[in-house]
């Protein structure tokens, strides 16, 4: 795939070359099959699709999502088909959109999970890049519990560089205190990039029953809620690495996305908004160009941590 | 499965709670199944954020007119029910599959059981039912008469039974009850049951009638996210693991399940 240099939203993040740089956020746009049905994927600058893990997961009981305003919880627990499944039937289904890298999410529960996945992924034809799942919320083994840890993250980060074929994008959690010292562990341990940010933890619990509304009790909290802590956390971030970011969290306009170059980041995925509008993503990428000339840039990547350079 | 943006023609509150609303538009063209859903964004803004799922009552297809009848408990139906006519309203659908209507053969006799907010959907089930020749029998459940609702529009399609917790109106009871061999609707009377209203009520239904044998189609509602499929909020399991499949997606594979297919917990 080349990028036409008359391309003005054109990205190149770590290697991968993208004709525009919005994708869809892992864990919100399934494997793509849905969101076909109302437009060619090729229109998107990359896909990153569910969460993969070795064996099938079935996820969390239900309810699994509960609404706050301007944000929405969610406790899916990364139910997903499997790597074999994905292998056979998920990853050779998204080859017929010949211009969309695809960034598989992987995750697992011990780190001999996360290298067979990584490993086998990365085989793909069209895998592009593999996004390293160390912050999911919402399962007790794995997730969170590698991304709390600037050691242990940079452990598996390393661990994965060694098996993987594609560059690898780890994902990062609010939920630390520090994010800027993960961040620089896991680059110091060959990351390729960073995705941030994962959905913060929260809660909401129901009047009438007095419980938690989410079976799971807690769940991870997205949507243009969190917008703010996505910009502070890139902002502070992306001034310490040299690595490029992929920023998410409550992006849902064209606006959002300058925002979050601004911030510091070289790419972006949204998430919630496509629960909105299944139609968001290439909304936003046809308003983009208006924007940059709006704005007074010539092309995307020089907004790229346009909000400090000074 | 579309979106479009159709303007409001009336919304009014027409029981307890309960808003009637009319939409036209040319996305009703392709809403030609009962049972399916439309998902509705509620107000403009991001509070509420999530669309809501709100079942297909009613829909004219010549006057390009689609029909939902609502209960106003959350916010998001809150803001719905402030719609005024002429306003315009962001709609995707129509959704899911519905209640399977082909096959049904003339002099066919089908029950129809709801409760609460489930009944709406059994009006344009019963139409398309009547339609192909089949005899409807609506039995339809409430908490008190003030909450009663569709009673005369679902008699113009067949016979109807009232229901009440607290008899006000109808039988006092639940919609249970009047299946019975006393009240006078025999299992043997009816060929296939089509129902949607709460959980409690779907499986009372499906322990019963399956065990007897029966045909029965049943309609769930979940939390959801996007209503389509890909984000996996609203799954709810298989009753008999098979083929791989251990679980469905209430808004893609569903919301209306045969006997048995799902568990109902």
């Amino acid at each position: 795939m080349t990028t036409s240099a008359k391309n003005r939203l054109a990205v190149n993040i770590a290697g991968i070359e993208m004709k525009n740089p919005v994708m869809p956020a892992s864990g919100c746009f399934g494997f793509g099959r849905e969101y076909a049905q109302f437009y060619d994927l090729n229109k998107l600058g990359a896909v990153a699709v569910k969460a993969t893990t070795v064996e099938e997961r079935q996820g969390n009981p239900t309810p699994r999502v509960a609404e706050t305003p301007g944000g929405m919880l969610n406790a899916i627990g990364l139910q997903n088909p499997g790597l074999d499944d994905v292998m056979a039937y998920e990853l050779p289904w998204l080859e017929k959109f010949d211009q969309l890298p695809v960034i598989v999410n992987v995750a697992g529960t011990v780190t001999d999970d996360y290298i067979k996945v990584a490993e086998r992924v990365s085989e793909a034809p069209n895998v592009a890049g593999i996004e390293l799942n160390i912050s999911c919320p919402n399962v007790k083994c794995g997730g969170i519990t590698f991304g709390t840890d600037p050691e242990i993250a940079g452990q598996l980060t390393a661990e994965i560089k060694k098996v993987s074929k594609v560059p690898v994008f780890v994902k990062l959690s609010p939920n630390v205190t520090d994010v800027v010292t993960i961040a620089k562990a896991v680059e110091a341990a060959g990351a390729d990039g960073l995705s941030m940010i994962n959905t913060l933890l929260g809660m909401r619990i129901d009047l009438k029953t007095r419980r938690p509304i989410l079976a799971n009790g807690t769940g991870g909290l997205s949507g243009p809620a969190i917008k703010p802590v996505a910009i502070r956390m890139i902002y502070e971030v992306s001034q310490q690495v040299s690595i490029p970011i992929i920023g998410m969290g409550g992006i849902q306009s064209a606006d959002d996305v300058i925002e979050f170059f601004m911030a510091g980041a070289s790419a972006v995925a949204v998430g919630t908004a496509n629960f909105v509008d299944p139609l968001i993503c290439p909304t936003i990428i046809d308003e983009l160009e208006a924007k940059l000339d709006h704005y007074g840039v010539q092309t995307i990547g020089e907004l790229t941590g346009a909000g400090w350079k000074r | 499965m579309n979106k479009g943006v159709l303007n409001v023609i009336s919304n009014s509150s027409i029981a307890e709670r309960i808003f009637r609303l009319e939409v036209e538009g040319d996305l009703v063209g392709c809403m030609t199944q009962p049972g399916q859903f439309v998902h509705v964004k509620c107000g403009t803004g991001i509070d509420p954020l999530l669309r809501r799922p709100i079942s297909i009552c009613d829909v004219d297809i010549e006057r390009r007119r689609l029909t939902m009848i609502y209960r106003a408990e959350g916010h998001g139906t809150h803001v719905l029910s402030q719609y005024v006519p002429g306003q315009p309203l962001d709609i995707l659908g129509p959704l899911g599959e519905g209640f399977p209507v082909e096959g049904r053969k003339v002099g066919e006799h089908a029950l129809l059981v709801g409760g609460g907010i489930g009944v709406p959907p059994l009006y344009y089930l019963g139409k398309e039912l009547k339609k192909r020749g089949v005899r409807v029998t609506f039995v339809i459940g409430f908490g008190t008469a003030s909450q009663v609702f569709l009673k005369r529009e679902l008699a113009e399609l067949g016979e109807v039974h009232v229901v009440t917790l607290d008899g006000t109106a109808g039988i006092k009871g639940l919609v249970t009850d009047v299946l019975t061999e006393e009240y006078g609707l025999k299992t043997s009377d009816w060929d296939v049951l089509y129902s949607c209203g709460p959980l409690p009520m779907l499986r009372a239904l499906q322990d019963t009638y399956q065990a007897a044998g029966k045909e029965g189609y049943i309609s769930l509602e979940q939390r959801m996210g996007c209503g389509i499929g890909a984000c996996l909020a609203c799954v709810c399991p298989v009753q008999e693991p098979g083929e791989g499949k251990k679980y469905r997606k209430i808004c893609s594979d569903g919301p209306v399940f045969a006997f048995g297919e799902v568990q109902l917990v």
